[in-house]
């Protein structure tokens, strides 16, 4: 089979192909709308996250801050000149000027941990980050219990999402496919693969409490309620670590996400994310 | 060809950014947008309510988990000449007043404040902008002090009254003040306290007398109490939303 550009072109957009086709109803309405409502809720929890994280860019591990020794910390040097901005990760140190530390705000050096670009609002307000923050959280976890709910009830959890024995025995095959930028087609992409199941029952079951759990752990009025929280998570301030590290899960999620979006067609998966409906090659009943 | 489209592409992608954060940007200093998103301090302080009840107790942590040194933070000394005054003499004349609505307006001093019942308990704060420390906190307990002027029927939220100007200098004084509801008030790990880690209360922590009120984050806890007044609303009090980083728009709830 020789390869043809134009296919591979088309497959690649997520174009519907010349050849014989079909539209297949791939994603329900309520799971278009909760998906919708997630992504724009992380977008908003992140920004505003990084925000709330610049009031004191420093990570730490147990009960207390041991301001010593952080895990992690944004600072900035003085060196006569001009501003430097550190990042240090355990022993590591590294010049980070520019992007983490020290950056520009409105055009002169800022001594804040990430830059005005990536927090919400953009310059030093850490009263204006927690309103956003916390509004978006409960957007984020009522529409995550609402799917968990549905998901669960509808067995939408336990058929399309739950990874079964056959798919952890095809995983090393996916992986390589994957790589490969072999994407599944025809009858296999009406359900997710391993890889997929794998990432959404991880992100959905695993993730996302994890990061709710986490975030309340730093309320005070929440470690009376359940101290429990404190004993599961280390403390406070790991519980404000392991958030961080989820946050950037999160992130990196998405990132590896787009990617597969943009590569495994484009329009397509973009279409059935909205109207629901997605093209399969080859016949109906095919 | 390629090249261009990918320029088009990233300038496009930034601008959408740029748009997207120069929007919430200006959202922010949108009055109607703060209103709608500061409704939602309501939601959550009924959650938390409902979840830690009226009596649940902050954690308390064994001896050795006592920081070796305690972050202070916020006013350092007050520093005006009435305080240093008091400073000098050991606050010796210090005296706390309570008043507002209650049956029976209290003066109380120093000396009398500690010998009230006593309670020692070692707990975390929770600074806003995310770090804590651990320490041991000395001091009578706030209920005992509101049961002896004892509230009236109104009343609704209790007022603290500092010496510490937050102003810059040349602008019109603005003193610390705070407010936590009845509840949280007469909690009983709400204290007056006036010792550290079984000193007598530093300067730098808020001498001689500041709020421990352990399930709510730092700003709420305010040091260097001159007056305690008990009220059933506190929309016309200073900039009217119950403290001074309130007025500055941070939650009145400081649960989270």
């Amino acid at each position: 089979m020789g390869i043809e550009p134009a296919k591979v072109i088309r497959r690649a957009l997520g174009l519907a192909p010349r050849g014989p086709h079909y539209l297949f109803p791939r994603h329900r309405l309520f799971v278009r709308i909760s998906h919708w409502i997630n992504a724009g809720c992380l977008a908003f929890l992140l920004m505003s996250g990084l925000q709330i994280f610049n009031a004191h860019p420093a990570l730490y591990w147990g009960q207390s801050s041991d301001f010593d020794h952080p895990l992690l910390s944004m600072t900035a040097l003085d060196n006569g000149s001009e501003l430097v901005g550190v990042t240090q990760a355990g022993p590591w140190h590294f010049n980070t000027t520019g992007v983490l530390g020290v950056s520009n705000e409105d055009g002169s050096p800022m001594v804040r941990g990430f830059p005005d670009w990536a927090t919400l609002p953009g310059p030093q307000w850490l009263a204006m980050g927690r309103l956003w923050h916390f509004a978006f959280a409960w957007l984020f976890v009522i529409n995550g219990l609402l799917f968990w709910a549905y998901s669960i009830t509808r067995g939408h959890a336990r058929h399309d999402l739950l990874p079964t024995g056959t798919d952890i025995a095809h995983l090393p095959r996916e992986v390589i496919d994957h790589i490969k930028l072999k994407f599944p087609r025809g009858e296999d992409a009406k359900r997710y693969n391993a890889l997929q199941k794998l990432a959404y029952f991880s992100v959905i079951f695993v993730l996302g409490p994890l990061i709710v759990l986490t975030g309340l752990t730093m309320s005070p009025t929440m470690d009376s309620a359940f101290p429990e929280l404190l004993w599961i998570f280390g403390g406070r301030q790991s519980a404000r670590t392991i958030h961080f590290i989820c946050a950037f899960s999160f992130l990196g999620f998405f990132i590896i996400h787009i990617a597969m979006v943009v590569l495994s067609g484009t329009w397509n998966n973009l279409r059935s994310m909205i109207t629901g409906r997605y093209v399969i090659e080859g016949n109906k009943d095919g | 060809m390629a090249d261009n489209r990918r320029r088009f592409l990233a300038r496009a992608g930034a601008s959408a950014a740029t748009l997207f954060l120069g929007g919430c940007t200006s959202l922010s200093e949108q009055p109607w947008v703060v209103n709608l998103l500061s409704e939602v301090e309501i939601l959550t302080r009924h959650a938390q309510r409902l979840f830690a009840g009226e009596h649940a107790l902050a954690p308390e942590f064994p001896k050795k988990d006592i920081a070796s040194v305690f972050r202070a933070n916020g006013t350092l000394n007050p520093d005006t000449p009435d305080y240093n005054a008091h400073a000098a003499n050991g606050f010796r004349d210090w005296r706390i007043k309570v008043g507002g609505l209650v049956e029976h307006p209290l003066s109380i001093s120093m000396a009398a404040l500690r010998a009230m019942p006593s309670r020692t308990q070692i707990t975390r704060h929770d600074c806003v902008e995310g770090w804590s420390c651990i320490g041991q906190w000395t001091g009578t307990p706030l209920s005992l002090v509101l049961a002896a002027a004892r509230p009236t029927a109104a009343a609704r939220y209790v007022m603290f009254f500092c010496a510490d100007n937050m102003a810059q200098d040349g602008d019109p004084p603005q003193f610390y003040y705070e407010s936590l509801d009845l509840l949280e008030a007469t909690h009983p790990q709400t204290l007056l306290a006036y010792e550290l880690n079984g000193q007598t209360l530093p300067i730098e922590y808020g001498a001689p007398v500041r709020l421990r009120a352990e399930r709510q984050l730092g700003y709420k806890m305010p040091k260097y109490i001159k007056r305690i007044e008990v009220v059933d609303e506190f929309k016309t009090i200073n900039g009217g939303r119950g403290g001074y980083w309130e007025d500055q728009g941070y939650n009145w709830w400081g649960g989270i």
